[in-house]
């Protein structure tokens, strides 16, 4: 067969080290201000498919595409660095994208550019979807392996060791298809000075979604945002003397 | 009471282990750096190499000092009682002994039961042992009692009372001091410091934070933090030292370079003298300039002259943007280059400039199993952290530095940190070095100011003294395993540390006092950021002229005279 022909989606996501905080409105979690990376599962997804070129398989081509704000850009950069070719960012400020929504806009990139295969994260982690690799898998009819811990791929044919209840499951399946990453995958590399500066280099195109005749229109409505209730009990102790006598009283020593 | 004595070093652990915890969850420490803090060990290890670094030349007995830190994955070994460890010590006869009356004074002053803890009347010992051992496990103090007064009038009465009856008085603060300070020698009584810690105002305009001085580090920076502002002191003890210790010892810690030291940042403070007088100089001005600024006595004062109560320091705004770089360079000269261009392109940005030699990272990751950042070895390494207000412009100061100390070969190779975790991965091969130091069976650690110029000249010298005195080498023959260097190179703050497979008499004569001998020939500072305490008070010569110790002695007969705070130790 031919070589690999692989599209790496990232998202830019609010860091996963910073304590998300609801809005005053209560619709949505706060973003502005607040420090925003690339959504980790992806990270992984990236340097798998760098892994695989730098297990001589035939990888033609590494294309990270995003789609979000401009400053999704970051995303695409560090993603370059880490060793994809180039980049495509559809710009769309205004309206966050759906699962369903972005899997439509992969199928036309997948069209578009001629992937054979396409590695996400299995979730992005600012609104757990767990739902864009399937869907996308769907619109174009390919088989799928979710929440990957090793992939290995053979001529033309993928094999995926993923996590399930209680142990591993291993399923195989003939290019094209749609691999999503769990955490044990592999574990992402930094990205390099000589790298980072190399990236600035690659091609990074910019589109819309008219460009690929998708519209941004919403089908689901978020009725309320809440902060999971506070953590109920606790007493407090005066001092660590306080503390060993409520202790003793509680049985605990 | 065998419980209580169980649960308080365990108390005490996760308080440091907590602090560690929390400390990730803000800015740094990696997963695997906190994780250890949760061993037991951790606490342990840090403070063995600590209590390396002071060796009482006086001491008859230092074999046996060196004893119970042989093992140093052993929380509960006995300390030795200081006053056995250092025989040439001796109680001053002009104390008095305390008596059933005393205490009778103490409990009727403080009133609440878990103010006192008294081993005079009855037996507290296990109780007590909280209060007279410190962190390093190195000393131990024989404190009958200790006293937790609740406000400024009760430390005022407290001292009145000792000075009046002639009572040797121990100040401490969270306990995490490292050179023996924050611990009785014999009976002082131990004036701790932990109920009094209410903040007292925070002022959303200035940032200026006015507190209790047993207000615990963590917590007023969490306080500052609520109002958009950091507390411009950070250090690993964070979780358990009080803001008055802090104060007391003039720590530095890892926000020096940027905030600069507490001389600067305090601008007030309330202390109590020995004769009880209540000194209010909690000023909330940044100019004031009536007079002598006294309160800088109370700065590094180490106790000696008077118990802060309070303090009323300058916070800044915290920084949203923080990046973090990580480079290999080729020679300290490169390190000194890369310092330069990085205060001159990153200037009001800057936050930490750290350096390593790659010695110090290769024990990094042996130790902790880690793998480097960069691939290929470098023989030095540098962390590099920016703050600021705003991402886009810190992001392009940042890349135009990066793509200079690139091009011009300054740097050899380089990874920056694209997510809050990779920052603490890499913050945790700086951090993690001092814990790895001591993995191997033990470590004798200098902390010492040098200037940049000559500061790694010491370590090249150092170790070439270990290759040719047949102290070194790579099997269990050796004591010594290897010779790391590393600091704040911002702040031209060495840290040199021999890494040893077990202690051993003739390593500590190979570097001491030639390390105290080099560093004063160049003017540097045998204790750059630790204090003198009991540790280092014999070494002072090294660093301050006669006339500088005599003047000393002058302000502590003043303000002290007689005698009775944290006596034994300082100058
Ligand atoms: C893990 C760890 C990391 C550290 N890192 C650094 C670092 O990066 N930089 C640095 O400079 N230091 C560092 N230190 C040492 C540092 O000096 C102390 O951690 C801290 O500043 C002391 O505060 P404390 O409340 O524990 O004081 P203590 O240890 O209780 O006391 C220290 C001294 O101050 C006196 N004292 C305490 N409170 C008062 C008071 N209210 N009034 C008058 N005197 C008082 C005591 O008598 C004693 O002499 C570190 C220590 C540890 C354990």
């Amino acid at each position: 067969m031919s070589g690999l022909r692989i599209l790496v989606p990232v998202k830019r996501v609010v860091d996963y080290a910073v304590k998300p905080r609801v809005n005053k409105a209560q619709t949505a979690v706060e973003t502005s201000g607040v420090k925003h990376s690339m959504n980790p599962f992806d990270e992984l997804s990236i340097e798998e498919a760098v892994r695989l070129r730098e297990r001589k398989m035939p990888v033609e081509d590494i294309l990270a595409f995003s789609a979000g704000p401009a400053k999704s850009q970051d995303v695409l950069r560090t993603a370059m660095a880490m060793g994809a070719d180039r980049g495509i960012l559809v710009v769309e400020e205004k309206t966050e994208l759906e699962p369903l929504g972005v899997a439509k806009l992969l199928a036309k990139v997948v069209e578009d550019e001629k992937r054979n295969l396409v590695i996400l994260g299995k979730q992005s982690i600012d609104d757990d979807a767990n739902q864009t690799g399937q869907m996308l898998a769907g619109l174009l009819n390919w088989p799928q392996a979710t929440q990957a811990s090793k992939v290995d791929v053979e001529g033309d044919t993928c094999t995926v060791v993923r996590e399930v209840d209680g142990g591993v499951e291993t399923l195989r399946a003939k290019l094209p298809m749609i691999i999503t990453v769990d955490l044990r995958l592999n574990e992402p590399r930094y990205a390099s000075l000589p790298n980072i500066m190399k990236a600035k280099k690659k091609p990074l195109e910019k589109k819309t979604l008219a460009d690929y005749g998708i519209d941004a229109n919403k089908r689901l409505k978020t009725v309320k945002v809440t902060e999971p209730p506070p953590r109920q009990g606790g007493g407090k102790v005066e001092d660590v003397d306080g503390m060993i006598s409520k202790l003793k009283e509680l049985g605990a020593i | 009471m065998p419980a209580i004595h169980r649960a308080l070093p365990a108390l005490r652990r996760i308080r440091i282990a907590n602090a560690t915890f929390q400390q990730a969850s803000r800015i740094r420490l990696q997963p695997s750096a906190a994780a250890a803090a949760s061993r037991p060990a951790y606490q342990l290890r840090y403070q063995h190499a600590e209590a390396q670094t002071e060796a009482e030349p006086t001491t008859s007995a230092s074999g046996a000092d060196h004893a119970p830190q042989e093992q140093p994955d052993r929380p509960q070994q006995k300390i030795k009682f200081t006053a056995d460890s250092y025989p040439s010590l001796k109680r001053d006869s002009r104390f008095k002994e305390l008596t059933e009356d005393d205490v009778k004074y103490f409990k009727e002053l403080l009133g609440s039961e878990s103010a006192v803890i008294d081993g005079v009347t009855k037996d507290a010992f296990e109780e007590l042992d909280a209060f007279n051992a410190d962190w390093m496990r190195k000393y131990r103090g024989q404190c009958r009692l200790v006293l937790k007064p609740e406000s400024t009038e009760q430390v005022s009465k407290i001292l009145k009372y000792c000075n009046d009856n002639m009572l040797a008085v121990n100040p401490q603060g969270g306990n995490t001091g490292l050179v023996g300070g924050s611990v009785p020698v014999f009976d002082e009584i131990v004036v701790n410091l932990a109920r009094m810690n209410n903040v007292r105002s925070f002022d959303e305009v200035s940032g200026i934070l006015v507190a209790d001085a047993g207000v615990i580090l963590q917590q007023a920076d969490d306080h500052a933090a609520q109002h958009g502002h950091i507390f411009p002191l950070d250090l690993g003890a964070k979780g358990s030292c009080q803001i008055g210790g802090n104060v007391a010892t003039n720590a530095g810690g890892l926000r020096l370079l940027r905030y600069g030291s507490l001389h600067g940042n305090v601008l007030g403070l309330e202390a109590v003298l020995p004769d009880g007088t209540i000194v209010d100089d909690l000023s909330t001005l940044r100019k004031n300039n009536t007079g002598y600024d006294l309160k800088q006595l109370f700065i590094g004062g180490e106790g000696t002259i008077g118990i802060v109560t309070a303090i009323s320091i300058l916070c800044p705004q915290r920084s949203p943007a923080v990046n973090v770089a990580y480079f290999g360079l080729e020679s300290y000269e490169k390190v000194q280059q890369a310092f330069r261009e990085a205060k001159k392109q990153l200037s009001e940005i800057l936050s930490a400039f750290e350096m390593m030699d790659g010695q110090a990272q290769k024990l990094y990751a042996k130790a902790n199993g880690a793998r480097l950042p960069l691939e290929g070895e470098h023989p030095f390494y540098c962390l590099i952290e920016t703050s600021g207000s705003n991402t886009d412009h810190d992001s392009e100061k940042l890349n135009t530095f990066l793509e200079h100390v690139m091009g011009e070969e300054i740097v050899s190779d380089g990874v920056v940190a694209q997510d809050e975790s990779q920052l603490q991965s890499l913050w945790a091969c700086r951090e993690g070095i001092s814990e790895s130091s001591q993995h191997f069976g033990g470590v004798y650690k200098y902390d010492l100011s040098i200037p940049l110029p000559q500061l790694y000249s010491l370590v090249e010298e150092a170790r070439s003294r270990f290759e040719s005195n047949g102290l070194m080498g790579d099997s269990d023959d050796f004591p010594v395993m290897d010779v790391i260097g590393y600091g704040h190179m911002g702040d031209s703050n060495l840290h040199l540390n021999v890494v040893c497979r077990r202690y051993d008499k003739e390593v500590e004569k190979a570097v001491e006092p030639w390390v105290y001998e080099w560093v004063a020939e160049r003017k540097g500072s045998i204790s750059a950021e630790h204090g003198l305490g009991l540790a280092k008070k014999p070494f002072i010569g090294y660093s301050r002229s006669e006339t500088m110790v005599k003047l000393m002695r002058q302000v502590k007969e003043l303000y002290d005279p007689n005698g009775i705070m944290n006596p034994y130790k300082y100058i």
